[in-house]
């Protein structure tokens, strides 16, 4: 995973909720074997009009999105997490999540921010007014500012902080730990089943 | 005297492998579901980094999402998704996975088929690469969704780190009026959670509606959770969830049985355990529901009219509602059940089991499909198709004017070609009526089996409590 620690520049407003993981990438880029790619196929459907806010040209390449509540929702899909990275986006501020987007852009290196209803407002209202505004956020200091005069704090996990800011990767961190899963293992309820037998093959069709 | 617990917590204390100040809990997982989508770019990274998969005993792979539900024994009739069944058997074969392929009777959405042979079981921990994954919680098992980093994280160490969750009570008391589904009542509960008052906790379903309804039922139920935020939702185990599991294929059997009962009596919640949410609805105030909109939680009963956005709580609710209407062509105002229908969608992990099957079947037995209307049916599984065949549901379809297709996703998420074309309206058994999610541009409308069924007698929306006077 890459590192993570400051992101800075503008950001796209998209002023809406309940934005789900269908609309961020559509179901016929999922076949695809590769993480990379999806950027051009993000907001697809959306991006074929073109007042959508993703062809302004006055905020392409802004590395932050701001969208309103439970940005995220949906499918598990993590495609949304590799399109929004793939098109440059480095942060989302909304005033919630849906709980597996959140956890898939902890692994890809997106920032996902909560940030109240209305200050998101605010971030949102000056970036409709002035597409050039620019957004900064410190991980370090979980920070989100404007300028000098507007600067907001931010909860995050401190696990997720700590593998965001130097780029970690969870399986190595959770294999450190391999005696412990081995101990677990050794004591686990022997009357859960295995799936062993389903290597049996079975009648087949046609 | 130790604290009361909740059934949530009684089943992740027993999966922590550890547990250390700062950092989220490592989880034990109980079972992987793995299928053809969200694992490609997981089995790619294992590789690439030169680990295996730890316990490929504890892990079931199914081709379900990108198969195509006609004849199998012709060529894929796309290219991509021939490439990424492939790119499964090949994976599963290298390391070692079980695999029920798309030639296999086995085959089917990796929701159905792991209850289907008692793979789900009470008390487990249960993970798989879609948001779903709820679905297993109908057995009394923390079951959830993931993304495909974690789906690595699972095949290379059978664990997960989580963050410990909040918990939530739904309690649904009293009992249903006659045409009233599982599905109306998970519709219900969204439509009073809104499509984010799940978010960050995980739900234990309860109360006598919960408690009388089937396995069946209770699935449809847990499966829509992640549709009102939560990722997981359960009911505790009971009689009827151990007189479904007994004799299935991979439950436990003779003495074991019985010692495995045992431990499950105990997965309950204590008296005086508290959640951190609680919901409550009752039955009798439940009426065959219908989504309206493009979110899960945008329903109305049948007997209702579309709703104005101008009643809608918040600026933003009033937005959503507004883009809805237009998405969805509708006026405020109009009778749903006067709306006409393009194709009926029977099937998906919500609703394509076999009691769902046979509730459509019943609906239409002795009618026709009205001219304007295609539809189709698509059991969840090989099995539950090859058992609708032996009672004799298919013909009723096939005579009634449905296609009878093979198992797999299909036009839930429309990634093979069963899709709508733009404009086209359907009553969908699916759970999600986002914007183009059964096809760009498409309409989706969720209901029940019977409401999708008459539906497509009718050719517009019915109420089924009239249907069926």
């Amino acid at each position: 995973m890459k590192a993570v620690k400051q992101v800075q520049g503008n950001a796209f407003p998209l002023n809406r909720a309940d934005v789900d993981t269908d609309q961020i990438i559509p179901k016929q880029f999922l076949k695809r074997i590769e993480r990379t790619g999806y950027g051009e196929f993000a907001f697809f459907d959306w991006r074929k009009d073109d007042d959508f806010i993703i062809n302004q040209p006055d905020y392409a390449g802004a590395p932050i999105m701001l969208a309103q509540q439970n940005f995220g929702c949906g499918s598990s899909r993590e495609h949304a997490v590799w399109a929004l990275d793939d098109m440059g986006i480095e942060a989302v501020i909304a005033p919630s999540f849906g709980d597996i987007f959140r956890n898939n852009s902890s692994k890809v290196g997106l920032l996902t921010i909560e940030l109240p209803q209305e200050d998101v407002d605010y971030l949102m209202s000056r970036a409709e007014e002035l597409p050039s505004s620019e957004i900064k956020i410190d991980l370090q200091a979980q920070t989100v500012s404007v300028g000098a005069e507007w600067t907001r704090q931010f909860e995050i996990d401190p696990f997720a902080k700590h593998r965001l800011l130097n780029g970690l990767d969870d399986i190595g961190i959770t294999l450190e730990n391999e005696d412990d899963i081995s101990a677990f293992e050794s004591e686990r309820d022997a009357l859960k089943p295995d799936t062993t037998p389903a290597l049996e093959s079975a009648t087949k069709m046609g | 005297m130790t604290e009361p617990q909740t059934i949530i917590e009684k089943i992740w204390d027993q999966h922590v492998v550890r547990q250390e100040g700062g950092k989220p809990d490592l989880l034990y997982i109980d079972l992987h579901l793995v299928h053809e989508v969200t694992s490609p770019q997981a089995f790619e990274g294992l590789r690439l980094s030169g680990r295996k998969v730890r316990r490929p005993d504890l892990t079931l792979g199914t081709v379900d999402h990108n198969v195509p539900t006609t004849d199998r024994s012709l060529p894929n009739p796309d290219p991509l998704s021939a490439q990424q069944i492939e790119v499964m058997r090949k994976n599963c074969e290298e390391f070692g996975v079980p695999l029920w392929d798309i030639f296999d009777i086995r085959q089917g959405i990796v929701h159905i088929i792991g209850p289907e042979h008692g793979l789900t079981q009470p008390g487990m921990t249960i993970v798989c690469g879609d948001s779903h994954t709820s679905t297993h919680g109908a057995f009394g098992a923390i079951a959830f969704g993931i993304g495909t980093s974690e789906v690595e994280h699972v095949l290379a160490t059978q664990t997960l780190p989580q963050l410990y969750p909040r918990t939530m009570s739904v309690e649904v008391t009293g009992e249903l009026h006659d045409g009233v589904t599982a599905k109306d009542v998970t519709l219900a509960v969204i439509r009073e959670t809104g499509v984010d008052g799940g978010v960050g906790h995980i739900i234990e379903y309860h109360g006598d509606v919960i408690r009388n309804l089937s396995m069946e039922g209770r699935m449809t139920v847990c499966n829509m959770t992640i549709e009102g935020g939560a990722r997981a939702g359960l009911v505790a185990p009971d009689d009827t969830t151990f007189e479904y599991l007994k004799g299935r294929e991979f439950a436990p059997q003779g003495e074991e049985w019985d010692r495995a009962v045992e431990e499950w009596r105990a997965l309950a919640t204590d008296d005086g355990a508290t959640f951190d949410k609680y919901v409550a609805l009752k039955g009798e105030a439940i009426a065959p529901h219908i989504t309206w909109g493009t979110t899960p939680a945008q329903s109305i009963a049948i007997n209702e009219r579309v709703p104005s956005p101008e009643d809608a709580p918040t600026p933003s609710a009033k937005e959503t509602a507004e883009r809805s209407l237009v998405y969805m062509d509708l006026q405020a105002g109009t009778p749903i059940a006067d709306v006409a229908i393009d194709r009926v969608f029977i099937g998906s992990c919500t609703n394509g089991r076999i009691e769902d099957l046979r509730a459509a079947a019943k609906t239409i037995e002795g009618h026709k499909v009205a001219d304007s209307v295609g539809a189709m049916v698509v059991p969840g599984s090989g099995l539950v198709k090859q058992q609708a065949e032996e009672e004799g549901l298919d013909a009723i379809f096939k005579d009634a004017g449905f296609e009878w297709r093979e198992a797999g996703c299909s036009m839930c998420l429309g990634m093979n070609p069963d899709i709508l074309l733009p404009g086209e309206r359907c009553a969908s058994t699916s759970n999600r009526n986002f914007e183009g999610r059964q096809g760009a541009g498409g309409r989706t409308h969720l209901v029940s089996p019977q409401m999708a069924a008459a539906a497509a007698v009718a050719g517009h929306f019915v109420d089924i409590r009239e249907f069926n006077a």
